[in-house]
């Protein structure tokens, strides 16, 4: 026995000396920050975001971010909760949008109102456009900062349009084109491609919510306590969507699958999808025909979702850190980044100035698809968001998959919805 | 104060036990309690104290549907999986057991669906059933069939979840069958062989008893990979279309990570961890009882 002492001994001076050289980290050392984030599209966006944080890093010695990959958005959103309830919260995280209501109900986000303290820390508060903050706003107040932000954008294989006998330049306005191109082009391959795909997995709701905000509607209340499902005009809303399979045989029945949408877009088996913008410079590279992207088609007006993540910063961590990571998120959000990020992805760039960079304004001018997403912000709404929200999209995921493959009609998946959303929501809704 | 030999003896025997009793205590023993604990309350709103309910989140839960529907994908999931996987893998093992050119490559072949990461196969297997792109229903149109929406339509889409993970266990159970078989003396299929014993009585009086153990042990297995099956659904389908596809514990990974529901999410544990609470008892009551150990 008495050969364990020398091991006691040691494994507890080792454990003095971490401690007195985390006392000295702290007197000296640089803040050392956590961030957790998501990739929800293709592409190595890892790396970019490496070189990002390391020129952050060599441009503020006194910062050190540690910048953690943790899959896609709910992935992320569980490793740093958990974190934090196991009492090692990161400072700040790439989170989706719509968390926003959770985070505030969980007590774990700070707002950016009550951290900033110069004028010019206001401006840049301001500095976002207006559309892209909705998500991130609650009662006047901002908690998330637009990151890597999209809305949904219409990609059209310009070789199948000109093959089907279509003018490749001229992409659907309005649903009757957008349903009769696809056919179209459905018929002229003689059943060998499809029209057009709107990816049913992942993100259901996503895609619905474009639809019904094309049709005049909003899903819910600005306080993220109503929802509005089995509204008439989201009822056509969705019909319309399963009328593209059923009635114009133009896009396959069943849900289609969100991961591997990309890909049937590139090996041309559809005409047309309807995807994030965040897909935009993958699909340029990938893509051997001629591609373009336009708004998606309009009802009675036109429309889409925003989507995409945010940056949050914790409650929990200490004022001094929470200074530093707004350091780094205004450093990640300045104009010539956010230039940058959008020419690597295909996200937007989040404030008018990204977009008057001479490298963003270059970048367009040799590839106006580029512009879409921004152009199309003017028509944009907030993404599905309510108190509860998983539990709320997931009814509505639900609907929308129910209806597409079959198993009930558009009105009785969507009042199913509603009776579930409304029930989960009563008690927010006094 | 002196300690007596046996006393020594004792301690000594305790201080042994006391990692593993710690790491038990503090990974199995204690969540268990926190969420039994956890299953009787319903927490607190806006920063009110947690509220003592009883088994008023049982009753809810038992009156929600799609708890039943995930019980149901669950249970059939485990009939679709444990009995085909066990038979492939006797029979692979049978086969690559005998003489055959080129068996070291088959083995290999065999079990390198085991070795791949659940995440990785999920993902090349997301393109095997891709409905315009992928490899099956390429396969099936070039012999003038339609393609099929493995994973989009929801009568199929739980038959391709278990397809996949047969492929996925079929391979691992192998292994065992194997070692198993090689360690039946050879003296017996000789014996046997003298008698004049058919091949096909020698495997049913002889060579499946004797693996009956490795039939035991294979099965507890794939019964617990049946309860534990969470991570080919985040990739192949998130529990959809429409939950066609959602099993046990993605429905408590779902409420606990995305609707935040902690309460639910320990109330279906306690649920699971009753049902194989009395599985095991089974276990070993009745299937030990009429195992022939050698």
């Amino acid at each position: 026995m008495r050969a364990r002492i020398p091991f006691a001994l040691f494994a507890l001076s080792a454990l003095t000396a971490g401690l007195l050289s985390a006392g000295q980290a702290a007197a000296n050392d640089p803040v050392e920050l956590t961030m957790y984030y998501p990739v929800a599209v293709g592409g190595a966006l890892t790396d970019v975001v490496d070189d990002l944080v390391d020129e952050f890093e060599s441009e503020h010695p006194d910062i050190d971010v540690e910048a953690i990959y943790a899959g896609n958005y709910d992935d992320t959103r569980v490793r740093a909760m958990s974190a934090m309830e196991a009492g090692d919260t990161p400072q700040l995280s790439v989170m989706f949008s719509i968390d926003l209501y959770e985070l505030l109900e969980q007590d774990a986000i700070v707002a950016f109102d009550d951290l900033v303290e110069s004028d010019e820390e206001r401006e840049w508060l301001d500095s976002f456009y207006p559309g892209l903050m909705e998500n991130g706003q609650l009662d006047g107040k901002t908690y998330g900062i637009p990151f890597q932000r999209s809305t949904i954008v219409l990609f059209w294989n310009k070789d199948a349009f000109e093959a089907a006998g279509l003018d490749p330049e001229t992409p659907p306005e309005n649903w009757e084109q957008m349903a009769e191109m696809a056919a179209t082009v459905r018929e002229a391959s003689d059943g060998e491609q499809w029209g057009v795909m709107v990816p049913s997995t992942g993100y259901p709701y996503w895609m619905f919510q474009a639809f019904a905000f094309q049709n005049g509607h909003r899903l819910m209340s600005e306080d993220g306590t109503e929802v509005y499902f089995d509204d008439p005009a989201a009822i056509e809303a969705l019909e319309y969507w399963v009328s593209l399979a059923t009635e114009h045989d133009a896009m396959p029945d069943d849900t289609i699958e969100w991961g591997t949408l990309r890909q049937n877009f590139i090996e041309e088996s559809t005409a047309m999808m309807w995807h994030t913008t965040g897909n935009l410079s993958a699909v340029r590279s990938e893509a051997d025909f001629d591609f373009g992207v336009a708004m998606l088609p309009m009802k009675a007006q036109r429309g889409s979702p925003t989507g995409g993540g945010n940056f949050y910063i914790f409650k929990d961590a200490p004022e001094k850190e929470q200074r530093a990571a707004m350091t780094f998120i205004r450093w990640m959000t300045a104009p010539e980044r956010a230039a940058a990020w959008s020419i690597e992805t295909g996200y937007m760039g989040v404030s008018p100035a990204a977009y008057e960079t001479e490298a963003l304004r270059d970048y367009i001018a040799d590839f106006a698809p580029a512009a879409v997403a921004r152009d199309q912000l003017e028509h944009s709404t907030a993404e599905l968001s309510t108190y509860q929200g998983g539990r709320v999209r997931r009814a509505l995921d639900n609907a929308v998959q129910a209806a597409l493959t079959g198993q009930m009609t558009a009105e009785e998946a969507l009042s199913q919805a509603q009776q579930e959303a409304e029930g989960v929501l009563r008690r927010y809704a006094r | 104060m002196t300690l007596t030999a046996h006393g020594k003896m004792q301690l000594y025997g305790a201080l042994l036990l006391l990692p593993a009793a710690v790491l038990l205590a503090a990974f199995a023993y204690l969540p268990t309690i926190m969420t039994v604990i956890n299953s009787l309350f319903l927490p607190g709103f806006r920063g009110e104290p947690a509220e003592f309910v009883g088994v008023e989140n049982y009753q809810v839960l038992f009156d929600d549907p799609t708890f039943w529907q995930v019980a149901r994908n669950n249970l059939l999931y485990a009939l679709g999986t444990i009995p085909t996987s066990i038979a492939l893998a006797l029979g692979m093992a049978l086969f690559v057991n005998g003489k055959l050119p080129g068996r070291g490559f088959v083995r290999m072949a065999y079990f390198t669906p085991t070795i791949l990461p659940m995440i990785a196969a999920a993902n090349i297997w997301m393109f095997f059933y891709a409905p315009q792109i992928g490899l099956f229903n390429s396969l099936l149109e070039t012999l003038g069939f339609s393609g099929v929406n493995w994973l989009g339509d929801p009568s199929v889409a739980l038959g391709s979840v278990i397809i996949m993970s047969v492929w996925k266990e079929a391979g691992f159970f192998m292994i065992f069958y194997l070692a198993a078989l090689q360690s039946i003396p050879p003296e017996l299929k000789e014996a046997s062989d003298l008698e004049g014993t058919g091949r096909w009585s020698f495997f049913w009086r002889v060579t499946f008893p004797l693996l009956m153990p490795t039939t035991l042990f294979v099965l507890i297995n794939s019964l617990i990979n049946a309860v534990r099956v969470v991570d080919h659904l985040f990739i192949l389908t998130k529990g959809g279309p429409n939950n066609a596809t959602n099993l046990l514990l993605y429905y408590v990974y779902e409420n606990a990570f995305s609707f935040f529901d902690r309460t639910t999410a320990a109330t279906i544990t306690v649920v699971i961890l009753l049902v194989l609470a009395v599985v095991a008892t089974l276990k070993f009551t009745i299937l030990d009882r009429r195992t022939h150990y050698q």
